[in-house]
């Protein structure tokens, strides 16, 4: 018996140091740089990207999310429409697609780009290669959201709305909320929330 | 070597187990319908199990998480190891084996195995039901389709992101948010353990 709880305890202490990286940025805090291959083969960082005017953004809605998680296939037309609404106001939609396309080969380049143009994505679509942008963010799901202001501070993050998987039962819009109150030089009301997604894929 | 020793001292000790449980569940095999209904009762001496909405071939569909939330704060001397998962979750999928060996495994303990679905409402009758038919998982399933994430996430675990895979494990003193998959059944007796 002593044998069975040594060894229960000794691979609990592994699975605890496997577990335990909590990084990522909180809200207030400035967003890390990136620097990111789009599916149209440029890469794209804070310094090139811009508005459908072609301006300096006033804001970035930055976005994990990937091909293959329903409940991203299920946010899919709610970012094109949040894209072609905001993008002209100067918050352009900017997905990071994080998984390892190793492990999810339904998320490599080539399917990030045929799903894009199958959906007609109007926003980036970036490969977050190597993944090493995700975890500096503290993303641990796909769709998950971080809105930045014009100083690439966080603002808000976490769910597009209040009914994730199914658009018809949405009552409450966090991230346009949010895109208001910064247009109206306010902090967003609700600056957090949650919602189930798929977890990262990593090796 | 030393190592070694020590893994072989593990796999004896748990192939010993399996064999009693294995056995142990022969003679319960017929009268698990029998049992289910003895059970409520005793359940309800320290906090009842919540009643579904409906059910679908004998799985119980909670429509909104407060119907569903006594399970997470039933007070007695069971430890629970509940499992949020889906039929199209991947690594949900890789390590519900696991969570049959542990049920299995601690049959005859205060222990108490619950996987909760979150597959889609449509998918329920299509996906979730013959899955959990062709892959005979021991463990209760229960569906729950609240689709209002943000209203009850921090309810289960405020350390919960919302990622699937995850698992929370209580019990009247403790609990505990895995918010990562298992690799093995080892890694889920590992985190049971210290609620023993």
């Amino acid at each position: 018996m002593a044998f069975i709880l040594f060894s229960f305890t000794g691979s609990q202490k592994l699975f605890e140091k496997k577990s335990d990286f909590k990084d990522g940025i909180e809200i207030g805090d400035k967003a890390p740089e990136f620097n990111l291959k789009n599916i149209d083969g440029k890469k794209y960082s804070f310094d090139n990207i811009r508005d459908a005017n072609g301006n300096k953004p006033k804001g970035y809605i930055i976005v994990f999310t990937c091909n293959t998680c329903p409940y991203a296939q299920a946010n899919e037309q709610r970012l094109i429409e949040l894209h072609n609404t905001y993008a002209s106001k100067g918050y352009p939609v900017i997905a990071i697609q994080p998984n390892d396309p190793e492990v999810k080969p339904g998320d490599s380049f080539q399917a990030m780009k045929k799903n894009a143009s199958e959906k007609g994505f109007p926003f980036l679509y970036l490969l977050d290669e190597g993944q090493e942008i995700f975890p500096k963010y503290g993303a641990t799901k796909t769709p998950e959201i971080y809105l930045l202001d014009s100083n690439r501070i966080l603002r808000y993050h976490g769910a597009i709305d209040d009914s994730p998987r199914d658009e018809n039962g949405v009552s409450e819009k966090f991230v346009e909320k949010a895109i208001e109150a910064l247009e109206n030089g306010k902090q967003p009301e609700i600056n957090s929330t949650k919602a189930i997604g798929c977890s990262i894929k990593t090796a | 070597m030393k190592y070694q020793i020590k893994y072989s001292g593990y796999i004896l000790a748990l192939a010993a187990m399996s064999f009693i449980f294995i056995h142990g569940c022969k003679e319960k095999g017929s009268s698990s319908k029998d049992k289910m209904i003895v059970e409520a009762p005793g359940e309800d001496k320290n906090g009842a199990w919540p009643k579904p909405q409906s059910a679908m071939n004998g799985i119980d569909i909670y429509k909104n998480f407060e119907d569903i939330e006594p399970i997470f704060n039933l007070e007695n001397d069971t430890t629970y190891i509940i499992n949020f998962w889906a039929t199209w979750c991947k690594p949900c999928i890789k390590e519900l084996p696991y969570f049959n060996e542990v049920d299995s495994l601690f049959n005859n303990r205060e222990v108490k195995v619950i996987l909760v679905s979150l597959d889609f409402p449509d998918k329920i009758e299509s996906q979730l039901i013959p899955f959990v038919k062709k892959n005979q998982l021991r463990p209760k399933v229960v569906v729950l389709l609240d689709g209002n994430y943000n209203k009850w996430i921090d309810k289960v675990s405020p350390e919960w992101t919302g990622a699937i895979p995850a698992t929370y494990i209580y019990n009247g003193k403790q609990n505990r948010l895995i918010g990562s998959s298992f690799e093995n059944t080892e890694e889920i007796i590992a985190v049971l353990e210290p609620f023993l």
